[in-house]
């Protein structure tokens, strides 16, 4: 007997097996995404009825999306977009150099700096809420203020534990012999960081992109603190004003809630390897 | 800030060894590349922290604080609200927790397998953990609609049960909120049972095949046991994300109706940013540390000692 799987349900192959698990995955497939396909459908239909979907497609129209024009949706998109744009360029920089030196370099003090690493990810980002908001309207010792700036919502996401921690465990995967060969041949610090062990992290790179695209499209507490007037709102943040507008109705909410989810699950689709692998990755170590 | 210190320290090395710059070069060259992130997490993790504690022993005005000691976390032990927001917080965390490991493991037991149409499946179920909170939030809003017509009472309706007020009523509040979560938190779950099972001896169940040992034994007496390291990092984050849930309640509830779902997250940021207790805010920022700490800690115990 060959097993692939602890209850061998594979190697069921009569027609009761069958007709059980098309059932069974049926209807995970239509539990999860069934709120989610509702969402696509909906938000191309003239939907009236405020209470619920239409789960299937009646008078296709683009209306929605026209509406949303005039109530900013696509202002708040781009705003979403410039943040996840420069906060994932700082993020995955940030990452890679600091990973650099945690891989590939012995120095006193590492240890403490990766505990320090660890301490951010166990400290829940809401919990600073508060002071975060008082430390960004004046930011010590350098007397700036970054509410009302997309600065504000930049800064903050540019160092994150986990995207730090997974890239020093790739890079620690580089041979050595490479990196030594390289210093014989008289190649520098830079050059050898920027030519070698960069390139050849290519697939980790991957990894910390997707987590961080989502991360960073996912913010909410942030953008609430430091985005005071609605023209710096991204997406997520303005979904909430869009439903109490009594005169937009159900179909811009529809519409711009489409657009507030596309991008991750875009972004998931187009990089499952590499999600999958983080995934794994950053629960394993905690 | 200690990092910032060690930094100074190893960047300028005593004179005498500038001959042998290799022996300083090394760890100035670390510190370097690692400057950017300990810069941004000091200013962006650090200091806010520091600064919450300090908050939580003031009674904080924009030009001068003043010292008020413990009254803060007096406030918070002797109100009501924040009593019932913890009690809130902690019966979501763990219902979210508990019910996405149970279904977790269940589906990822069922869908284990390397056949093609089973990655689909699990591709198609892992949707809802990449999707936006505000956006998904909404989307659930509208399917809790309460009248008879609403989506998830349709629903309900095809199996008998009679429409139900949701987010509506106090008493259906907080359980609407943590179906919400159950289902975003489950497929993650079962992805990382599912990369957990992967590692599990095949010839283990072979062996217990041979040996006659039903499907219920071999779950029982080998897969289990092996997943437990998993179950043990599963109900640790989940634990810690339920207890600091905002996003979910804020979109959904917003705390209503009538405080019924008002958890320790919502109710410091009204404090925070409504109410203008800066405070009584902190301090609940602290409490709330301390109980993910304390918890943190409880089940690394519980661990080392199962495993001991």
């Amino acid at each position: 007997m060959r097993f692939d799987s602890a209850l061998g349900l594979e190697s069921r192959k009569g027609p009761l097996a069958i007709t059980a698990k098309v059932l069974i995955y049926g209807l995970m497939v239509v539990v999860f995404t069934g709120p989610l396909v509702g969402l696509l459908v909906s938000a191309f239909s003239k939907t009236l009825d405020p209470t619920s979907f239409t789960l299937w497609p009646d008078e296709f129209t683009l209306e929605n999306f026209v509406q949303a024009k005039d109530k900013n949706v696509y202002l708040y998109l781009l705003n979403s977009f410039v943040v996840v744009g420069f906060g994932l360029l700082l993020q995955m920089l940030v990452s890679v150099f600091a990973a650099y030196s945690l891989a590939r370099k012995k120095f006193r003090g590492m240890t403490f700096v990766l505990l320090l690493m660890l301490a951010t990810m166990m400290l829940p980002e809401e919990i600073i809420a508060i002071p975060l908001s008082l430390v960004l309207a004046d930011l010590p010792g350098l007397n700036v203020n970054l509410i009302g700036t997309y600065a504000g919502m930049i800064l903050p996401v540019g160092a994150w534990g986990f995207s730090i921690l997974v890239m020093t465990e790739f890079m620690k995967e580089v041979p050595v012999e490479l990196e030594e060969a390289a210093r014989i041949d008289g190649a520098g610090e830079l050059r050898i960081f920027a030519t070698i062990i960069v390139p050849l992290c290519r697939p980790a790179l991957g990894v910390i992109g997707v987590f961080g695209f989502t991360m960073i499209w996912d913010q909410y507490l942030l953008p609430l603190i430091v985005a005071p007037t609605s023209d710096m709102w991204t997406l997520p943040i303005a979904l909430r004003s869009l439903r109490s507008d009594e005169e937009v109705g159900i179909g811009v909410l529809l519409a711009a809630s489409l657009l507030a989810l596309l991008p991750s699950i875009i972004a998931f689709l187009a990089f499952q390897r590499q999600f999958m692998r983080g995934l794994t990755s950053g629960a394993v170590k905690g | 800030m200690t990092s910032t210190l060690t930094r100074a320290k190893t960047g300028t090395a005593p004179p005498h060894r500038r001959t042998k710059p290799v022996r300083w070069r090394g760890p100035l060259i670390a510190w370097l590349f690692l400057a950017p992130a300990l810069l941004l997490f000091l200013y962006f993790k650090f200091i806010p922290m520091a600064m919450g504690l300090w908050m939580s022993f003031h009674e904080v005005k924009y030009i001068t604080s003043t010292w008020v000691g413990l009254e803060n976390y007096q406030t918070i032990i002797s109100d009501d609200a924040f009593a019932a927001a913890i009690r809130h917080s902690v019966v979501l965390a763990l219902g979210t927790t508990i019910g996405s490991i149970v279904l977790g493991l269940g589906l990822a037991l069922l869908i284990e397998g390397p056949a093609r149409y089973l990655w689909f499946v699990r591709t198609a179920a892992f949707l809802p953990v990449v999707t936006t909170m505000a956006a998904v939030a909404e989307v659930w809003r509208i399917m809790f609609h309460p009248a008879d017509n609403g989506m998830l009472n349709t629903i309900i309706g095809w199996v008998g049960i009679d429409p139900q007020p949701w987010l509506g009523s106090e008493n259906s509040s907080l359980w609407s909120i943590m179906l919400m979560s159950i289902w975003r938190g489950t497929p993650y779950d079962m992805m990382i049972f599912l990369a957990g099972l992967v590692g599990v001896d095949r010839t283990l169940y072979e062996a217990a095949a041979v040996d006659g040992a039903s499907t219920w034994h071999r779950l029982r007496h080998i897969t289990l046991p092996a997943l437990r390291p998993v179950f043990w990092i599963l109900f640790t984050l989940a634990a810690i994300r339920g207890l600091r849930v905002f996003v979910e309640v804020y979109v959904l509830t917003n705390g209503g109706p009538n405080g019924s779902s008002e958890v320790l997250m919502t109710l410091i940021y009204k404090l925070g940013f409504q109410s203008n207790e800066l405070g009584v805010a902190a301090a609940g920022g602290i409490v709330l540390f301390l109980a993910t700490l304390a918890l943190t800690v409880v089940v690394q115990m519980m661990r080392r000692r199962q495993a001991a």
